[in-house]
């Protein structure tokens, strides 16, 4: 694996890895179900630093941004982070992100590990204005303290006050104790649950590791891979790019309509196709199902009704924590009724599924 | 953990233990290892043909799916259905309780084709 990528953190992992979009991630620390209870119960700590983060900064930024991206940016303050999407002129999807506005012309750009080369390349070519755009992904780390305990955990190590931290509010140059470099802390995360993602310089990214998982003793803190992110994200029907969204997939197609703001003033990138699926409805909407019959939908796996096949399974697995064998699938959007039975082609056998509301998970 | 030194293994992971003219057959202590947290095994019904080489069911873990293919040709006389409601045995008693499917094999040349509990950890040792 001599040209993968890693993160800081790695010589922290003592697991095994593998090949994750160029970086040499670990799947799992202790096993993929233990490591997602434990976050839906107490705490988990994710090294998430192979994600790409993008620099905008200049008097033109918004407007460019807002052109650029299908979420209205003029409703965001400075430290408070928007989920958004860059689209295709067909609406297809370049990438789902974060934006983080750090200052009235400076916006951080969090993008999915595996785009952030073409999305850096996408921004460059759109650039209007008096903007300079910048890829500094190698300059932080970022980890993922989530669960119910992440609040008790960050704050024994800092004086600001997290609870005044809003979901999708972050602060900035927070001082963490045993930690050189000021962070940001922002109240996001990717499964769920309460929880912070927090931005450092490189090169304080393994003694902010280390200090939150001590201070995450006490609380039973657990290391998280890859494997257990995906399966929380998925419980709580947030989007993977390369399965739910992609080239081909439109937000709108995703069910991510809260994204992507046509009334808008800025004539953004997507506008006119995602305008007209909004309107009149998508032809393929994104349902959960669950399995009828025994077996397990996976991404890629055939969609059927009465044997014609209507569509495919995104994701799926068998929830850790409902014990259920769901998915995510992108079917005709006349089949996407709450209770309409479905056919998944599983290998060789043709298995009975039906549509049910998402999220899988809902925090209480 | 050491491999049973009596049982024969393939390189698609899977063991074979000869109980007289039959031979039962599961996935080993590094299959499933590989596979982590197993939730789901599929496996073909008592009667059904085994063809050497072709799959035979499945295992599922909550990442990964993956294919079991059969070790020797023969005839299914009994499958294990406490897999149904524990997959999780598969990692906890790979090589005992875990135990996936008794064929009658119809060509035993084939169990001598297989490795050895030495050769077979050589495998994996070079993986």
């Amino acid at each position: 694996m001599g040209d993968l990528k890693r993160t800081p953190i790695y010589p922290a992992y003592n697991t095994k890895t593998v090949d994750f979009g160029g970086w040499e991630m670990p799947v799992q620390f202790v096993g993929i179900k233990e490591e997602h209870h434990a976050t839906r119960e107490k705490a988990g700590l994710f090294d998430v630093s192979h994600m790409g983060e993008i620099l905008v900064e200049g008097p033109d930024s918004e407007q460019f941004l807002q052109i650029l991206l299908t979420n209205d940016l003029a409703k965001v303050s400075v430290n408070q982070a928007q989920y958004t999407m860059m689209c295709y002129e067909d609406g297809g999807t370049v990438d789902d992100l974060i934006v983080y506005k750090l200052g009235e012309e400076k916006y951080l750009l969090v993008v999915n590990a595996a785009n952030t080369e073409k999305d850096f390349e996408w921004v460059k070519q759109h650039v209007e204005g008096s903007v300079e755009v910048k890829n500094v992904s190698d300059e932080y780390v970022q980890l993922a303290l989530q669960g119910p305990r992440a609040e008790d955990i960050l704050q024994k190590l800092t004086n600001v006050n997290l609870s005044d931290i809003k979901f999708f509010r972050f602060k900035q140059d927070v001082s963490i104790e045993r930690v050189n470099h000021p962070a940001i802390v922002s109240r996001t995360g990717y499964t769920g649950e309460d929880g912070f993602e927090i931005y450092i310089n490189q090169a304080s990214g393994l003694d902010l590791w280390k200090a939150i998982l001590e201070a995450g003793e006490e609380f039973d803190i657990t290391p998280v891979g890859l494997g257990a992110r995906d399966t929380l994200r998925f419980e709580a029907n947030l989007a993977l790019y390369g399965q739910e969204l992609s080239k081909d997939i439109t937000p709108i197609e995703a069910g991510l309509n809260f994204a992507v703001k046509v009334k808008k003033d800025a004539e953004f990138i997507g506008k006119e196709v995602l305008a007209e699926q909004k309107e009149n409805g998508p032809k393929r909407k994104l349902v959960g199902i669950e399995m009828i019959d025994k077996g397990i939908p996976r991404h890629g796996y055939e969609v059927l009704k009465d044997r014609e096949p209507v569509g495919f399974v995104t994701s799926g697995t068998q929830s850790p924590t409902l014990g259920k064998n769901v998915g995510l699938a992108l079917v005709r959007s006349d089949l996407a009724n709450e209770g309409e039975l479905l056919e998944v082609k599983v290998r060789k056998r043709t298995l009975q599924a039906k549509v049910i509301p998402t999220p899988f998970y809902k925090r209480k | 953990m050491s491999l049973p030194k009596d049982y024969r293994y393939s390189k698609e992971h899977e063991w074979v233990k000869v109980e007289g003219d039959k031979v039962r057959i599961g996935i080993t202590e590094f299959a499933q290892d590989e596979l982590g947290d197993i939730v789901f095994v599929e496996l073909p019904e008592v009667g059904d043909e085994l063809e050497l080489d072709e799959p035979f069911g499945s295992v599922e873990s909550v990442k990964t799916v993956s294919e079991l293919y059969a070790p020797v040709s023969g005839k299914i006389v009994e499958i294990n259905e406490e897999l149904e409601d524990s997959p999780e045995l598969v990692n906890e008693s790979p090589f005992e309780k875990a135990w996936m499917v008794v064929v009658e094999p119809s060509d035993t040349s084939q169990i001598e084709d297989l490795m050895s509990a030495d050769e077979y950890q050589e495998m994996t040792d070079s993986e």
